[in-house]
């Protein structure tokens, strides 16, 4: 008989077969960084292409865009193992559900976000930001795109059994965003006036770390309510 | 007792007569403080001696402002109640406080930026007590959008419950983010522990008027918990009863 599987063994696992779904479908891979790029090109040619100005508002462009691609691809966290009924299977598991939904998240994190994170300096660049403010964008992503994963969750659990779910999504979810934009943005300002910015850093992994610690409870919840 | 007393109260037929029993009182209530907090506001406080006559929206900004937040918290507190205790009438409360806690935070929205004009000089500023008010108003939409989203009640209310408390932990956060972020309301001036800096004849008609908003919310919330008591337990034997001594 075969030994049954630690937690850490589950937690990998569903990772694993995340990563494994996203390579063996590469388009998805593709839409959310399409997605991303595109909203990012719109603001020039709806602003007119003067240096100045777009150097002021990139990293809020980026953000804005981060931020709604975030939305975007969240809303398919869960949907294919509602669907084919796996995520029945991983309620049923001995394991806590709330470990495999953070496993779950960081498996999306990994596939959705971490591209833009490598594509965001080349935007950065187009918008003819400065290479040192490109440093600090590229540490406020790394550290508040997880928590826009992590949050998104909650709002995807609750509306998974719901048909038109999009809409409701972006409502549920922007609002719990609003802390995580400011202080990245507050973080890109003092360093483009040329403050210190570990104090919005820290604030923000501090808010990534209580979203990393607290989310996946009240998703797992709602992921047991939304499959009852 | 007490305890005895609070499964009494939750079981649906006897908060359905007691409610029905507590409007009146409740009404006559409401109106004594509304009229009394009115006049006083509105007749023998003092005029501003900066402000003018135009400060008297206070009496209606402030209560409400104050019912927004305190209304969110009621409607999480009792929503959690629901969660664990599966309670049916505190999952009312909860869905019930909603809409009238988002039309609260509306009003003071409203007043708000009325009150605005005139001593800003715009209606609207993007400040961070503004700008946490109409993100509590967000907030309350999508309870409200969640629960007509998903068709059995029940469900729907759990799932109420847990956006609601998702709401209350981060309520704190994005306020403090946005208080930070930018700020150009005055501060408090009335929950200062040691000496309210406004003045007494000024206070107290605003303490009535809080009053009598927080008797209006009561009033509110019974009307909608009843209303959606009966529509949920259409077919129990004690709204059967009911019909029969209307009749």
């Amino acid at each position: 008989m075969k030994k049954t599987s630690s937690l850490l063994n589950a937690f990998s696992a569903v990772i694993k077969r995340d990563l494994l779904l996203a390579y063996r479908f590469r388009a998805e891979l593709i839409n959310p960084l399409a997605f991303f790029v595109m909203v990012i090109t719109l603001f020039p040619l709806a602003l007119g292409a003067e240096i100045a100005l777009l150097k002021r508002i990139a990293p809020a462009i980026i953000w804005v865009a981060a931020l709604l691609a975030s939305l975007m691809s969240i809303e398919n966290l869960f949907r294919a193992d509602y669907d084919d009924g796996s995520l029945e299977l991983m309620v049923m598991t001995p394991h806590p559900l709330s470990i495999l939904v953070l496993a779950k998240v960081i498996g999306h994190w990994l596939v959705s976000s971490v591209p833009l994170l490598f594509i965001a300096p080349l935007m950065g660049m187009m918008l003819h930001m400065d290479t040192d403010i490109i440093g600090v964008l590229m540490l406020t992503l790394l550290l508040g795109t997880p928590v826009l994963s992590l949050i998104g969750g909650i709002a995807v659990a609750l509306t998974l059994g719901l048909r038109k779910g999009g809409a409701l999504l972006a409502i549920l979810v922007l609002p719990l965003y609003v802390p995580i934009l400011i202080f990245a943005s507050s973080a890109i300002d003092a360093a483009m006036t040329g403050f210190p910015v570990s104090g919005h850093l820290s604030m923000m992994c501090a808010i990534l770390f209580l979203a990393f610690t607290l989310t996946p409870l009240p998703t797992a919840a709602a992921l047991k309510m939304s499959l009852s | 007792m007490f305890m005895r007393f609070i499964y009494k109260f939750s079981s649906p037929p006897y908060f359905y007569a007691i409610s029905g029993k507590m409007l009146p009182w409740l009404t006559a209530l409401f109106l004594v403080l509304l009229g009394y907090g009115l006049y006083g506001g509105l007749v023998t406080a003092p005029a501003d001696y900066q402000q003018g006559d135009s400060f008297r929206i206070i009496y209606v900004h402030v209560p409400a402002a104050w019912m927004s937040m305190f209304i969110y918290v009621v409607m999480a507190i009792s929503g959690g109640i629901g969660l664990v205790w599966r309670i049916k009438l505190a999952e009312i409360v909860s869905i019930s406080s909603a809409s009238v806690g988002a039309s609260f935070t509306f009003l003071a929205l409203v007043t708000g930026s009325l009150w605005g004009k005139p001593m800003w000089g715009t209606w609207w500023v993007w400040d961070a007590r503004l700008t946490s008010e109409l993100i509590l108003l967000f907030l309350y939409l999508g309870v409200i959008g969640l629960y007509s989203g998903i068709e059995d009640k029940r469900t729907a209310s759990r799932a109420v419950a847990i956006l609601a408390l998702v709401g209350v932990v981060n309520i704190p956060i994005i306020h403090y983010s946005v208080e930070w972020w930018n700020t150009l309301h005055q501060g408090a001036t009335v929950t200062k522990l040691d000496k309210p800096s406004i003045h007494i004849d000024m206070l107290i008609p605003l303490l009535f008027m809080a009053g009598a908003f927080k008797v209006y919310y009561f009033i509110a919330l019974l009307l909608r918990s009843r209303n959606e008591l009966l529509e949920r337990e259409q077919n129990a034997k004690w709204i059967d009863d009911l019909l029969e001594k209307v009749k």
